[in-house]
């Protein structure tokens, strides 16, 4: 109970599922949903948690409360390590962290009356004066907008935005410290979002709770954390206070959902630079630094001249013949839809190789003539089906250490931490060879 | 070309009879689609944007849905006065639907390919081969990896963004005059929203078909649209080119609109209250119980008629621009005052 310490302090949490085949349940696997993830919340802060869907913000929230038992790490809750307390002193750590869920028309039930779901964790936590519960459950109602009376009404009596004024009432009902609030406004019609989030800033400042605030919608997060952590596949990839992380991002990965958020001004439309793919499996994540098999800012290997755009093809390419996605079938049925050939037979070579450029969009001959020849010739064993061979001659030759390696998480020029090889001094890189984007 | 729309919509009106009244989702409204336009429809949850975009092909269940009044005009014809059996013609084949849930427009148990291949085959006399080669095509324009080896496989054995740009594919199988895309892109994240929104402008662009758009996300508006209809609760607010409603917003709902989006930090603000019943709507504008500058004049009779504001072809459904009344006061509330302070001085204003 040390008084310096953060309210919440999370040191390297993980959260591992196993996956299990045959009768014996013999783990072959897991998904590594959290895996690896440190922050902290003082109190009267908000931290935002921000990443796709899959990334494992809400794993790493669930956890981090030990509503699922973490697989590794601490969790230290006014500097105790709560991953450490039995069943007594959980219950007690329960009544000081609440929890906010998305749908707030799942998260009462239907058959209670408002009032009685609002008192319940105080009837719980062992108070059994029905009154002064009634009284508590009245006060609470109307301090986060709504009235005294409504405590004998149902839930179904209620709009989404109301429910979820009705669900703070109930989380603040036992005095808590710390808010954890999962996608709290995800659900509510834009026109009201606002409300709501100046309902949990106000009352964050009234009480001087410690908040964790989980979304996918970047300006929700710039609107209401303090400091913000950026999610990719399990792992924080950039964090540090709001203001700067979205002025000045400085991980690739939160450049790019910056960018996709669509801006309300039809003049810039456009803009976005596009990110290729879909979050990879967090059971197989990719090795080096897990944001390299999209990333549009790859490093380039040394020794060659790429065009940034030709590069990330060339590097999608390398990927699929390393895991053998390639189906030459497929390509050949492709070749025979697109052009006169009819029988699968008569595609030639030449046809092969250039359904697969175009297919990862390569241009037909690569500006550096070296690099060139180690493509043409991957090409070519590929099409002969011999993918060991190409995918190592293609590792040898274009060796990023975005794939071997994985960042550390340093101190960026702009003051604040992330994880990215462009950050490396052990790394050089010429201002030149990011792209336009980062500039700003 | 706004002489001969592909698709005009003329005070149509949708209504839902149930046990506790008759609820008018929408309630006269009037719009029109070019050739090779998109049009957003722009509102919030219930302003009945959905229930319009599926009143045009009749795919509104009924009973205890009612086209009550209104026509569809689709290249010349009246939607609304057609059998089902000729409806059935259009629908898949020169209109197409993509929806927001991906997952509930795919059927589990065949693979992606039979279902396009189908659809296909539903409107085009063409060989199984035959169709088979377009369905490859088409999964490669849509942008899915190795399309000849990807037909063969069952949605489930494909992502969210991937599945949407199937049906996306599917919608396209026939070469539709007009696509239709209620809420597309909700669903996914932003990331894959980007794609999928450039990949219907470029599909757009290579055949040239027209597109009406439903959202409720302003940022998704001004990315892609052409025309903007503002609903709310029924009713067409606004209309006009998208860089007028973004740059000079005339009815104080899409204002109150521009300013609720998330990222402004203390600018942004919330909307007070809720949507009326629409059972038993409101009299006069349907926003005036909500809107900061209403007056007494806006709570009479029906729904303002459309007005056109400033310049040609931008329209918009508020007292404020009828003869007498000052538009320029709705410029002066919000941007200074609190809501309740713009209350009392819209009413003093009268």
């Amino acid at each position: 109970m040390s008084a310096d310490a953060p309210l919440l302090e999370v040191r390297n949490l993980k959260k591992h599922y196993p996956i299990q085949r045959g009768i014996f349940g013999g783990e072959v696997g897991r998904i590594r949903a959290v895996d690896g993830v440190s922050f902290s919340v003082e109190r009267g802060e908000t931290l935002g948690l921000v990443g796709e869907s899959g990334c494992g913000k809400s794993t790493a929230a669930t956890t981090m409360l030990r509503l699922e038992e973490p697989t590794d790490g601490d969790v230290l809750f006014d500097g105790v390590d709560i991953t450490e307390y039995d069943d007594r002193e959980l219950k007690r750590f329960r009544r000081r962290a609440q929890m906010i869920f998305q749908d707030p028309t799942s998260s009462f039930d239907p058959r209670m009356s408002i009032g009685e779901s609002v008192a319940e964790p105080l009837r719980i936590h062992g108070m059994s004066d029905g009154n002064r519960r009634r009284a508590i459950v009245k006060d609470l109602l109307e301090r986060v907008g709504m009235s005294g009376d409504d405590i004998d009404r149902y839930p179904h009596e209620f709009s989404g935005g109301q429910k979820q004024r009705i669900a703070l009432a109930r989380a603040l009902s036992v005095n808590p410290d710390l808010i954890v609030a999962d996608e709290p406004a995800s659900a509510l019609d834009v026109s009201i979002q606002a409300d709501i989030l100046q309902l949990i800033s106000d009352l964050q400042e009234e009480f001087g709770l410690g908040v964790v605030f989980i979304s996918h919608d970047l300006g929700v997060i710039r609107d209401i954390a303090d400091n913000v952590a950026v999610m990719y596949l399990g792992e924080i990839v950039e964090t540090g206070p709001t203001e700067q992380v979205f002025d000045s991002p400085q991980h690739p990965y939160t450049r790019a959902l910056i960018d996709s958020i669509p801006s309300p001004n039809p003049r810039e439309r456009g803009m976005a630079v596009e990110l290729t793919g879909d979050v990879p499996s967090p059971a197989n994540p990719p090795s080096g630094c897990r944001f390299h098999t999209r990333c549009p800012e790859v490093i380039q290997p040394e020794g060659y001249d790429f065009e940034q755009s030709a590069w990330r093809s060339v590097m999608n390419f390398r990927t699929k013949v390393t895991t053998r996605q390639i189906d030459l079938d497929g390509i050949r049925e492709f070749v025979i839809a697109e052009t006169d050939v009819t029988d699968p037979e008569d595609v030639t070579h030449d046809q092969m190789v250039d359904a697969i450029r175009s297919d990862f969009d390569i241009p037909d001959t690569l500006s550096d003539p070296e690099a060139e020849s180690v493509l043409s010739d991957a090409l070519e064993r590929v099409v002969r089906d011999e993918f060991d061979e190409a995918s190592a001659s293609l590792a040898e030759a274009f060796e990023t250490v975005c794939a071997t390696d994985s960042p550390d998480m340093v101190r960026t020029e702009a003051g604040h931490s992330a994880s990215c090889h462009l950050h490396d001094q052990s790394v050089e890189v010429e201002p030149g060879e990011r792209i336009a984007q980062s500039d700003d | 070309m706004s002489d001969d729309p592909l698709l005009d919509v003329r005070d149509l009106k949708t209504q839902f009879h149930t046990d506790d009244g008759t609820v008018r989702a929408v309630d006269g409204i009037s719009f029109d689609v070019d050739r090779g336009e998109t049009v957003c429809i722009v509102g919030e949850s219930g302003s009945g944007k959905s229930v319009t975009s599926e009143s045009i092909t009749r795919i509104i269940p009924i009973p205890p849905g009612e086209i009550a009044d209104g026509e569809v005009i689709f290249d010349g014809q009246d939607l609304t006065e057609m059998s089902t059996d000729q409806l059935r013609k259009i629908r898949g084949n020169r209109i197409a639907h993509v929806f927001q849930n991906p997952q509930g427009a795919l059927n589990p148990v065949y693979t992606v390919g039979k279902q396009i291949i189908e659809a296909i085959r539903i409107h085009k006399d063409v060989s199984k081969q035959e169709a088979r080669e377009q369905t490859i095509d088409l999964l490669d324009r849509v942008g899915i990896p190795e399309a000849g080896k990807r037909i063969d496989d069952y949605p489930y054995e494909f992502s969210g963004g991937m599945k949407q740009r199937v049906v996306i594919a599917m919608a396209l199988s026939c070469q539709p005059d007009l696509l239709i895309a209620d809420e597309p892109t909700t669903a996914l994240d932003v990331t894959i929203q980007a794609q999928i929104l450039r990949l219907l402008g470029d599909l757009q662009d290579e055949f040239g078909m027209s597109i009406i758009f439903v959202t409720h996300d302003l940022g998704v508006v001004a990315e892609i649209a052409d025309r903007v209809v503002v609903m709310y609760a029924g009713k067409v607010m606004e209309r006009g080119d998208v860089y007028r409603i973004f740059e000079n917003p005339a009815h104080p709902y899409t204002k109150a609109l521009l300013r609720c989006r998330p990222g402004q930090g203390s600018q942004r603000e919330a909307i007070r209250g809720s949507l009326p019943s629409m059972i038993d709507p409101p009299d006069g504008c349907r926003f005036a119980p909500r809107c900061p500058h209403a007056v007494e004049d806006c709570r009479d009779g029906d729904q303002p008629p459309m007005m056109e504001a400033e310049h040609p072809g931008h329209e918009v459904s508020c007292i404020f621009y009828q003869d007498g009344f000052d538009s320029t006061q709705l410029d002066s509330g919000p941007e200074g005052l609190s809501a309740s302070e713009a209350r009392t001085d819209g009413g003093e204003s009268r």
